[in-house]
């Protein structure tokens, strides 16, 4: 049995590898295939996923053991990458409860989403190339997950930077989205200026990337402490600078203040790619780092304290909370006001790392991912039912004719507003507000996230009662979707419902399995001082929220699309701020687009004027020269050579003048030539004595 | 002046002449009598070289001049015929009208 | 004795020398290749006077009897109507004759100026027995090739002085 065990636990740490690299094939084999043959790509796709989604089943089984046997629940795969000189550049891959976690409900998500795709995008003649794209971003973002080395992580994390381009783009003859697909990429690529720059900082510190090397990790104590004794910047740590580079590219991937611009204009993408990118999985790819990185960013403090680095990061968190929120109440599409919650709830991710630790964060972005997959493959639902119409206003009481639909988007709304009790939100909401509130920091991100949850709960009964409440204000007839679509919404609002048991105080399980400690059943869970009262305000908080909401909206539903929205009639001034999104784009575009764009025009004049001056001067140089060679051999060579032969004409005539043929001057010749040769033989004979002269 | 210095003096001036006649008269012919006078003066020598020579005995020196009439005799007609035919074609024996092959 | 010479080479040296003069500057060609013959005559005496007497008599008989009669008849026959040469001699004269005086000088100054040899000798009685045995068996190659050599030159002769075959009308 322990050899079994032992050889079970080798085989799925040493192919762990296989978890990216299966979707990754597929995708490869996707790409090759051509355009027709539609069931083969998206069997490919789905199957490559399954398979990853069985091996990650694996895996946290595997983690689960090790952890129900009271051993070490983390365990690392290390090799060598590139060696230069005497350090080298490692990569690896590691199995703890973190990565397990985010494991399955990736690959299950996701598969669940690629089945739901199979159906929403059966009428785009692009099908194969989606999927190729789709299963690429799996693969890589299953490789983020299993990063052990830094630098493994920031090649996947690029890799899924550009599928997610590709996604959002894909329907790439559409202006607006070939836009929104560059926009998402620039801004995220800041962000990861300032990841890159922490990692090479990090590394010339520690002399490693990998964050887990029994002791000799980058995060590990050793490496901390070292770290901490260093100073880094403006009065900071260099544990603390570099984990403040480090939250700058998670940012820009989860859309934090201020580089939340992106994620709205990725609704341009299809509904799938929005469920599965920027609502489950890549987004969620910043907390997870945060998570990974959390020692870092954690160190230096002791019980009751908090570090530079962890306040900064719960600041903003709490900051884009709110400002999701509150843009999200004025929105019109349906898809936005969804991507609005997101930047909001990732805010709340964040706060819950930097108050409440990495179970509490990591808790939410699980209960998160499914029911914002089902909020959003809800909406596609709509979206496909309403002949592509997307604008809510045009919408209205689709309860009757989209049923399955409907139920299944009300629990997924439930679960996003923390109703008490049944709904997993509830619970992993009010994990993070109750960090929050028992931060030592500030007790700031503790009212901003209570005034988050109140505008949460407002904006989505809002966009309930616009879309499935009143009548109906659009053109033709609404219609459910096929099954392949509502049967994967049906499974995610399961889960939506039923992940909260794992989070409750009564029954911390996430949090033990985190953290790997010993679980057991806390009946004094719900006693814990303060907890109570805090729950039953936040309950109050939602209920509110829905009151205010349903009596604004649901009582008196619009009869009309171009009627105006209740809050716009009231609060004309503040709801044109609201809708459009705080003029964040536009600061941006006054500012940073303006630099950027006299930057281009400076490098467009050098390269017209200076550079290929520069080569033109060069090529009339040679040119010249080539002139100039030209003159020479014409006159020179070529003259040179006529006159050479002119001479030559010139001196045969001579020569040919001694071959007249006179007689009486060869005979002189001769006669000439007789006195030079005596001469010569009477000179020899003088000087060897035999003539006396 | 010993006899062989007089006669090699005399063989001598016959053949300078003989040369002065090849090179400036203008007739064919006179070429071919000056040389014929070279060759006699020649002759002359070897004889004289002969008798006040080492060893008479051996009668080389006329053996070498006896051979060296039959020669001069032999080219003299050869040459002759040339020029005769060379009067035939151009009806001149004039050597500085001999100038045909000029180019 | 005059400087050592005997009267008699003197004389016959004079008169040798003569001949030689008159055929160089004379204006008549056929004049010229009769004082050739003088000059001829002259040297066949100058080779009995140094015992050498057949040389001698093969001069008169060669020389005299055939080659001068040869150059008579060429002359004769290349003669043209009225040729009367106004210039008797080349344009370039002098220089021919400074040619002619400058080797004589070079001569001369050699002769003169080398080691005497000793005394005259006493001839020796060459019969022609002698040159006959000496012909036969030292020289009996030279003698063939010279044999040879004149068989050419006569049959060249003939054929370099032969009239051309004329050409038959109506034959280009």
């Amino acid at each position: 049995m322990m050899a079994q065990e032992t050889t079970g636990q080798a085989w799925i740490l040493a192919n762990l590898w296989l978890i990216p690299a299966i979707p990754m094939v597929a995708a490869g084999a996707i790409a090759l295939l051509k355009q027709p043959k539609r069931r083969t790509a998206a069997t490919l796709a789905i199957g490559g996923l399954a398979i990853s989604f069985l091996l990650s089943v694996a895996a946290f089984a595997h983690v689960l053991s090790a952890w129900g046997h009271g051993g070490a629940t983390r365990d690392v795969f290390n090799f060598g990458w590139l060696s230069m000189g005497e350090t080298s550049l490692q990569l690896g891959w590691v199995l703890d409860p973190l990565a397990a976690v985010m494991l399955v409900m990736v690959t299950f998500v996701g598969s669940l989403i690629f089945i739901y795709s199979v159906g929403y995008m059966a009428h785009d003649e692009n099908f194969t190339r989606f999927f190729c794209f789709l299963s690429l971003f799996a693969g890589a973002m299953l490789g983020v997950i299993i990063a052990n080395s830094l630098l493994l992580l920031f090649m996947c994390w690029e890799i899924v930077g550009l599928t997610s381009y590709l996604l959002i783009g894909f329907w790439y003859h559409k202006p607006s989205a070939a836009a929104a697909a560059k926009k998402a990429f620039l801004t995220t690529r800041i962000g990861d200026i300032f990841f890159l720059l922490g990692i090479a900082w990090l590394f010339s510190q520690t002399g490693t990337t990998l964050f887990y090397n029994y002791g000799a990790g980058a995060i590990e104590p050793g490496a901390l402490a070292a770290l901490l004794a260093q100073p880094g910047a403006v009065g900071l740590t260099a544990a603390g600078a570099i984990g403040l580079l480090i939250f700058a590219g998670a940012a820009g991937k989860s859309g934090q203040l201020p580089l939340h611009v992106w994620l709205p204009d990725a609704m341009e993408g299809p509904t799938p790619v929005s469920a599965l990118i920027h609502a489950a999985t890549m987004v969620a790819a910043g907390v997870y780092l945060i998570a990974r990185v959390y020692p870092l960013m954690a160190a230096g403090a002791g019980p009751g304290q908090t570090t530079v680095a962890l306040t900064v990061v719960a600041w903003i968190g709490a900051l884009t909370a709110l400002f999701g929120a509150l843009v999200a109440v004025a929105q019109n599409d349906i898809k936005r006001i969804l991507a609005y919650s997101t930047v909001s709830q990732l805010g709340y991710m964040m706060v819950g790392l930097a108050t409440g630790g990495v179970a509490v964060g990591m808790f939410h972005l699980i209960t998160h991912a499914f029911f914002k997959a089902l909020l959003f493959l809800g909406a596609g639902s709509v979206i496909h039912g309403c002949h592509d119409e997307q604008d809510i206003r045009k919408m209205g009481g689709l309860r009757a004719e989209m049923p399955a639909t409907f139920i299944t988007y009300m629990i997924g709304m439930l679960a996003l507003s923390g109703f008490p009790i049944f709904f997993s939100g509830f619970w992993s909401k009010d994990a993070i507000v109750g960090a929050a509130h028992a931060w030592p920091g500030s007790q700031g991100p503790f009212i901003l996230l209570l005034v988050g949850a109140l505008l949460t709960t407002f904006y989505m009964t809002r966009q309930i009662a616009y879309v499935f409440f009143g009548q109906w204000r659009g053109h033709d007839h609404a219609h459910e979707s096929p099954r392949v679509m509502t049967v994967p919404l049906g499974i995610l609002a399961f889960f939506a419902i039923a992940l909260g048991v794992l989070g409750t105080p009564l029954w911390p399980w996430f949090t033990a399995f985190i953290q790997s400690k010993p679980l057991e059943v806390d009946w004094h869970g719900f006693s814990e001082p303060g907890l109570l009262p805090l729950m039953s305000f936040a309950t109050l908080l939602v209920f509110i929220g829905l009151g205010v909401g349903w009596r604004l909206y649901g009582s008196k539903p619009t009869r009309s699309a171009s009627e105006l929205d209740p809050v716009a009639r009231s609060l004309p001034v503040v709801s044109g701020w609201l809708a459009n999104r705080l003029y964040f784009d536009e600061l941006y575009e006054a500012t940073v687009l303006r630099w950027y764009a006299g930057l281009a025009w400076l490098s467009d004049w050098l390269d017209r004027r200076v550079w290929s001056g520069i080569v033109s001067g060069v090529a009339s140089g040679f040119g010249g020269l080539g002139w100039f060679n030209k003159a020479v051999d014409n006159e020179w060579i070529d003259g040179g050579f006529d006159k050479g032969c002119e001479e030559l004409v010139t001196g045969g005539g001579l020569l040919a003048w001694l071959q007249a043929g006179r007689a009486p001057g060869y005979l002189r010749l001769l006669g000439i030539g007789f006195l030079l040769l005596a001469g010569l033989a009477l000179l020899v004979g003088a000087v060897s004595g035999q003539v006396r002269l | 002046m010993t006899p062989l210095a007089a006669y090699l003096l005399l063989a001598a001036l016959i053949f300078a002449i003989g040369l002065a006649i090849a090179l400036t008269r203008r007739v064919a012919i006179l070429v071919l009598i000056g040389i014929e006078l070279m060759l006699n003066a020649a002759n002359l020598n070897l004889i004289a070289f002969w008798r006040f020579g080492p060893h008479p005995e051996a009668l080389t020196g006329m053996m070498f001049a006896i051979f060296s009439i039959a020669v001069a005799a032999a080219e003299a007609a050869v040459g002759l015929g040339l020029v005769i035919a060379y009067y035939r074609h151009r009806k001149t024996t004039d050597l500085d009208a001999m100038t045909r092959m000029k180019g | 004795m005059i400087f050592g010479l005997t009267v008699a080479f003197v004389l016959v040296a004079m008169v040798t020398v003569a001949g030689a003069m008159g055929a160089a500057v004379m204006r008549n060609v056929v004049h010229c290749a009769l004082s050739l013959t003088v000059t001829f005559a002259g040297l066949a005496i100058l080779f009995l006077q140094l015992d050498a007497q057949f040389a001698g008599f093969a001069q008169v008989l060669v020389y005299v009897g055939a080659v001068a009669i040869l150059v008579v008849f060429a002359i004769l026959l290349t003669r043209g109507v009225g040729t009367s040469l106004i210039y008797v001699f080349s344009k370039q004269w002098t220089l021919g004759l400074g040619i002619a005086a400058a080797v004589f000088a070079l001569l001369g100054w050699a002769v003169l100026k080398s080691f005497p040899v000793s005394g005259p000798v006493a001839a020796s009685e060459v019969t022609v027995k002698d040159i006959g045995a000496a012909l036969m068996n030292q020289y009996v190659l030279p003698l063939e090739i010279t044999a040879v050599l004149l068989t050419v030159a006569m049959i060249g002769a003939v054929i370099v002085a032969m009239p051309e075959k004329k050409v038959k009308e109506g034959e280009q």
